[in-house]
């Protein structure tokens, strides 16, 4: 049975903010990752995997699903809570992230863990895969469609654009990926590192539809995959302006913790900030 | 007991071909084989499936990069995806694709990489590799077959296709004499022993086998018996036949086309330090140097890799063992 989905946009604020508690236990408990894609994501990975996609957490590999790709690998926390909180597997297990042993890698590993479709964590990859499967779907009129996130930072990536390239010459209209614009990379923005825009006009020359949207705007967020299945002839980019560690004041929006963990004092700041969120998504503000 | 094979064989066909061939046969027997190249359909020979099953067919243009992750997501969807480009390219610029995309998820693609080699001739040596048999053994889930005429290409085609699990298949450019038949044996891990000797055993694989095969006959002549060894299959590598050859001449040559270093005889020399032996190895190839352009022909020569050169280097190994 297809996974219920959830319909209500307070109700999938509260699942966001359930994910971004559980990304700040799993990445302080780990002691290494990557906060600021994860955290800035989490509204992203609801709309998907609570009101999107088709999919069955009780069987993964259900043949009618959506396909889901996440080409930035690093920020699997918030791939591995959304798969948790859905059904794939105990949310207990989200503890063991990055320990020896444990089906919950550093970076995803296909066949490790129930709901992952491709290996990840060298930039680039994902996004040709996710090009690879939509192809399979399209020439066999199959009516899942296929997923991909992809980050800002890996736009720089010759890759990308390869793969942007064929699926515009397919006209992969089953295609919808959406990029985490949240402006920083490793060694500071994105604008300083190696500039990336104008993205939007890149992808429209590429041929791709394209819908810039506010990735914290649940509401936006599922209006624009609405719209992106209108466009039947055409891959579509959405680009969501996200905010790096989105949720907690204190850790929002600075380069530094893009592959820094909290301490245990900053943890407990952490938890203390998205309780207060919780209390206000259920006042309605 | 030593392999059957044709002495005078007066047919010539290039591996490639061979590669071109099976995958029809495996795409009319499977309609889940699909098959990718990166602009190089005709010369990689993967354009006779491209006619047949345009529907399963796709062409990436130059990116051989998209070529290995594009395929890696076609495998997801319970795909067999055949990749073809020339090796200097794949897997010469897309190893992360084929490690991360394909063998760390443990996709079934196989990866061809056509024009490999020397005998890639006069395009020169941007596009002689001699390095993909090292980048691709070291990779888990990966098989990597070295085949030596249009026949056993055919068969190593079947094979990795059988094996539905990461393949590296390395053909050549070059028309090269069809020695074997479709009875000679051929499996993922095996060897042939074409030629059975006391004195030396030569390993050989992909287009030098003829020219083993050659030396140890007119090295018979000159009172020097060798087995000749078709190691097609360098990974996995048939560590029984190396034993067994080690025990019974305690003289090793490789022969490949392909640097000294990382390739099938680095497969062997592995396996030959992993038994008590006085066994003593020749890894004969290409000495930490890059190629150049030239005829095919002449190239092999110059670099020792022809009839002559691969018996002058077994008579130093059997006169430096014998004293």
């Amino acid at each position: 049975m297809a996974f219920k989905k959830i319909e209500g946009i307070t109700e999938l604020k509260l699942v966001a903010n359930t994910i971004r508690v559980d990304i700040v236990k799993m990445l302080s408990e780990a002691g290494s990752g990557h906060p600021a894609g994860s955290l800035g994501l989490a509204d992203i990975f609801t709309a998907l995997y609570f009101n999107i996609m088709n999919h069955d957490p009780q069987n993964p590999s259900w043949e009618e699903r959506d396909r889901f790709v996440l080409s930035n690998g690093h920020v699997c926390p918030v791939l591995y809570a959304s798969l948790a909180n859905s059904g794939y597997f105990p949310k207990e297990e989200l503890s063991t992230l990055r320990l020896l042993g444990s089906r919950l890698q550093g970076h995803p590993h296909r066949g490790a863990l129930p709901g992952i479709e491709n290996s990840s964590g060298p930039l680039g990859q994902g996004f040709p895969i996710a090009v690879g499967m939509a192809l399979v779907a399209a020439r066999e009129k199959k009516n899942w469609r296929v997923y991909c996130v992809v980050s800002d930072g890996e736009q720089q990536e010759g890759q990308i654009w390869e793969a942007a390239m064929l699926a515009a010459k397919f006209k992969l209209g089953n295609l919808t990926a959406i990029m985490d614009r949240n402006y920083i990379q490793i060694d500071g923005t994105t604008e300083d590192v190696n500039p990336l825009d104008p993205l939007g006009d890149k992808y429209r020359a590429f041929n791709w539809n394209v819908i810039e949207v506010d990735g914290h705007d649940i509401e936006a967020i599922l209006a624009a995959y609405a719209q992106a299945k209108e466009i039947t002839d055409k891959p579509t980019m959405i680009i969501a302006k996200t905010v790096p560690c989105k949720g907690i004041p204190f850790m929002e929006g600075l380069v530094e913790w893009h592959g820094k963990t909290p301490k245990e004092e900053e943890t407990e700041k952490a938890y203390c900030a998205l309780l207060e969120e919780c209390k206000l998504i259920k006042e309605g503000k | 007991m030593a392999v059957p094979f044709n002495e005078n064989p007066t047919e010539k066909k290039s591996t490639r071909d061979g590669f071109g061939r099976a995958l029809v046969e495996i795409g009319e027997k499977d309609a889940n084989v699909w098959a990718l190249t990166a602009d190089v359909s005709e010369s990689s020979r993967t354009h006779w499936f491209a006619e047949k099953f345009p529907e399963r067919f796709v062409q990436v243009g130059v990116a051989e990069q998209n070529l290995a992750s594009t395929a890696a997501g076609i495998a997801s969807c319970g795909k067999i995806s055949f990749i073809s480009a020339f090796g200097a390219f794949s897997p010469g610029r897309n190893f992360d694709q084929i490690r991360v995309s394909i063998c760390y998820s443990n996709l079934p693609v196989i990866v061809h990489a056509s024009h490999t080699g020397l005998t890639v001739g006069p395009d020169g040596a941007s596009h002689q590799i001699l390095e993909d048999i090292a980048l691709m053994r070291s990779l888990p889930n990966m098989n990597v077959l070295v085949p030596s005429d249009f026949e056993q290409v055919k068969k190593a085609t079947h094979a990795l296709y059988e094996a539905k699990s990461p393949g590296f298949l390395r053909t050549s450019r070059e028309k090269v004499p069809v020695f074997t038949t479709p009875e000679t044996p051929f499996s993922l891990g095996g060897s042939n022993t074409f030629i059975e000797g006391e004195d030396a055993a030569i390993f050989a694989c992909g287009p030098l086998v003829p020219y083993a095969l050659e030396a140890a006959k007119e090295l018979k002549g000159e009172g020097i018996s060798c087995s000749v060894v078709d190691l097609y299959s360098v990974k996995p590598i048939d560590r029984k036949m190396i034993e067994s050859m080690a025990k019974k001449t305690g003289t090793l040559v490789t022969v490949e086309e392909h640097q000294v270093h990382g390739g099938m005889g680095s497969a062997v020399a592995e396996v030959l330090c992993s038994f008590k032996t006085d066994a003593t190895l020749r890894i004969h190839g290409m000495y930490d140097k890059f190629g150049e352009s030239g005829p095919a022909k002449e190239l092999l020569k110059k670099y020792k890799l022809d009839t002559a050169g691969i018996k002058g280097v077994v008579l130093e190994e059997v006169k430096k063992n014998k004293g």
